[in-house]
């Protein structure tokens, strides 16, 4: 089959590959029809997650019809149209019993690397390095699933690909931002980050009844997707000087009640100097992670109030202000997300019409034209927020 | 998974702790002022001496370091006994303005290489002391007691999990089992059981005639709340060339620590989910030589088995 691989640093090539099969009980193969690149997998392509082989197959958010089932395999059936989840996850063990499905205990064969990286294991993710357990992704024409029963949700109705697509990943990942900052009528909650998942954290706010919610950018491209799609108020930070003082200014002095953090570890910031003091150290490893925006977040949210981490961080940040965080009674809410927790509910509010989620893609491409998706969304080309594959 | 290797850290031994500051305060001081030390030792201060001197100051500061971190640090302080040679070597052949100052640095050099030698082979001594091998490990298992009791219980199951056994074939109180040795051979022998509470422990050792002595026990403690159950474990063995011969195998990837984690989680694995989890990049499942040496995360082409 044709599969997207990583072949190093800034470099995926769409390779022929062997087909998958089905290597435990509880196993489906599924034909995949839709596929996209999401902001993480940029940090795969940059180089910044270590773990990653040559010839790994990637992509995380995809959905299709399923055409094998493992001998156990009970609930889903050949021909299902089903979205496949990002975290896999086995639906016995006390992570998944307690809802906690991306830290599932029993889905990750190289849970000690991740143990020594992280003190504990995280569950397995489909095509995102060898940490997490070195499963082939979906950026392809099939992939494996595992614990199918577990996972997968069926799309039984008439919605498009698009429109259903992203309650693998980046819905219920903006969601679930939205959902750790406790939003109470007359919050006011900003968001740093306006690609797919600051997108979709903005739209969650509203829908758990942020009073307002500000996106933060640089991009006005995106900052306009974040007006017109979910009547976010927006901030372009390289427009003013300072961004904490620029959200008081637009809160009454009081500071955003949750800050959502949806850019994680590659963040820029508007002083050069600055930007330079995280790459360089980034670059020669002193850090793993950009802290622009943690750093930001925590210095603007107001007392006592949730800072959300969606952004993905993979490693070490270099200057925390934890005296900010401690002194001033801040909540830190963070992780993968949950995903198997709200697909169903998400899935839900779509068919209610309370949102269309296709609303973030601006690309199409076949899946051989993947390469040119990956360049063009992480040069932010051609006002590009999210691409979207076809095998 | 909670993990607990051996009885905890040793209580660190004063000669060695002593030998260890006593590096990084000489290696130091060489580092900060070499010209004064050459001075001291009576060696001519120049650019040469001075270079010399801020490379042992750095390997005195990094063995140190080295004996100070290691809970038993003979290899750090064989690393002592080498530099006191290179010193020796060192003024023997120095550019000296004052002769009798340096032939009082070598003998303080001779002199501190006494306690060198003696704790240095004191700890290997005692490192090789015991010939047994013993690790413990510790994992929940979102299961009654009495059911994760009944996996183990049947030893046919071992092989299931436990990559190292191949095949046990169990009968009342005796068992026979087949293990994988280093080097493609296998081991053999029969076990008994000593104690068997069901629910709570099992406990078994190798008869005499065993071709590796070894001994286990499992306990089976009810974790709070809903959690399952906690399974602590430990094993013992005696092994075929003793402490080197463990060593040995350890350079082989065999350490039995590890082998005990993995099985521990691939134990959990088959009793939560019914089967070993695997992956493109580990088609074995957890295994730490695979998890060092990773295929791509691409569908395999030969067949695999689970």
């Amino acid at each position: 089959m044709r599969a997207t691989c990583w072949t190093g640093r800034n470099s995926v090539e769409v390779q022929d590959v062997p087909d998958p099969k089905i290597l435990n009980r509880k196993d489906a193969i599924v034909r995949i029809t839709s596929t996209a690149i999401c902001g993480s997998d940029l940090h795969l392509y940059d180089g910044y997650i270590p773990t990653m082989k040559r010839g790994d197959v990637l992509g995380h958010e995809f959905m299709g019809e399923v055409v094998e089932v493992g001998p156990d395999v009970e609930r889903l059936k050949v021909g299902d149209r089903v979205v496949v989840p990002f975290p896999i996850a086995c639906g016995e063990c006390n992570a998944c019993a307690n809802d906690l499905w991306s830290l599932c205990e029993n889905t990750n064969p190289n849970a000690r690397l991740a143990e020594k990286m992280f003190g504990f294991a995280t569950a397995g993710i489909f095509g995102y390095s060898h940490i997490t357990g070195g499963f082939a992704g979906g950026q392809a024409e099939y992939a494996r699933v595992p614990f199918a029963d577990v996972g997968p949700i069926k799309i039984e109705n008439g919605f498009t690909d698009e429109q259903v697509l992203f309650l693998s990943d980046i819905f219920p990942t903006g969601y679930m931002g939205a959902e750790m900052c406790d939003i109470k009528p007359g919050d006011v909650i900003a968001v740093w980050g306006c690609g797919p998942v600051g997108q979709f954290a903005i739209a969650s706010a509203f829908l758990l009844g942020a009073e307002r919610v500000i996106g933060i950018d640089r991009f006005e491209y995106r900052l306009r997707m974040a007006r017109e799609k979910s009547g976010a108020e927006t901030l372009n930070y390289e427009e003013v000087d300072n961004v904490p003082d620029a959200l008081k200014e637009l809160t009454g002095g009081r500071g955003p009640d949750a800050c959502i953090d949806a850019v994680g570890m590659e963040a820029h910031h508007p002083n050069r100097a600055l930007h330079a003091y995280d790459r360089i150290k980034q670059a020669t490893r002193l850090e793993t992670d950009r802290g622009h925006v943690l750093r930001q977040a925590i210095l603007s949210c107001r007392n006592g109030g949730v800072v959300s981490i969606m952004g993905a961080y993979g490693g070490f940040v270099d200057k925390f202000p934890i005296g900010a965080v401690m002194q001033r009674g801040l909540s830190i809410r963070s992780g993968q997300c949950h995903v198997h927790r709200y697909m169903r509910p998400l899935l839900e509010r779509v068919e209610k019409g309370e949102i269309d989620p296709s609303f973030v893609v601006t690309h199409r491409l076949s899946l051989d034209d993947a390469p040119q998706g990956y360049e063009t969304f992480k040069n932010k080309e051609d006002d590009c927020v999210k691409v979207v594959l076809k095998p | 998974m909670a993990a607990y290797e051996g009885n905890g850290r040793p209580a660190k031994d004063v000669v060695a702790q002593g030998l260890g500051w006593f590096s990084v305060a000489l290696g130091a001081a060489q580092l900060a002022a070499p010209r004064t030390l050459a001075r001291l030792i009576g060696v001519k201060d120049n650019d040469e001496h001075s270079a010399a001197m801020r490379a042992v100051g750095a390997r005195e500061v990094a063995t140190g370091v080295g004996i100070l971190a290691r809970p038993r640090p003979a290899g750090w302080l064989w690393g002592r006994v080498i530099g006191d040679a290179i010193d020796l070597a060192l003024l023997a052949k120095a550019d000296t303005k004052d002769r009798g100052r340096t032939t009082a640095a070598m003998a303080a050099v001779a002199g501190v290489t006494v306690p060198d030698v003696l704790e240095s082979t004191r700890l290997t001594r005692s490192n090789d002391e015991t010939s047994e091998v013993s690790v413990s490990k510790t994992i929940t298992v979102r299961k009654p007691a009495q059911e994760v009791y009944g996996f183990w219980r049947e030893f046919e199951n071992f092989p299931r999990f436990m990559a190292h056994v191949e095949s046990v074939s169990a009968m009342r109180q005796r068992s026979h089992w087949v293990a994988k040795a280093p080097g493609g051979t296998t081991v053999e022998w029969d076990a008994e059981i000593v104690d068997d509470q069901p629910g709570v422990a099992i406990r078994w050792r190798s008869l005499p005639e065993a071709d590796v002595a070894n001994w286990g026990t499992v306990r089976f403690v009810r974790a709070p709340g809903d959690r399952g159950t906690e399974v602590h474990v430990v094993l013992g063995y005696r092994p075929p060339a003793g402490k080197l011969g463990a060593r040995l195998a350890k350079l082989f990837g065999e350490e039995p620590a590890t082998q005990l984690a993995d099985d521990l989680r691939r134990f959990k694995q088959v009793l939560e989910t019914g089967e070993v989890v695997v992956s493109d990049g580990s088609p074995r499942g957890h295994e730490l030589a695979q998890q060092v040496k990773q295929r791509p995360a691409q569908p395999i082409s030969e067949e695999v088995a689970a």
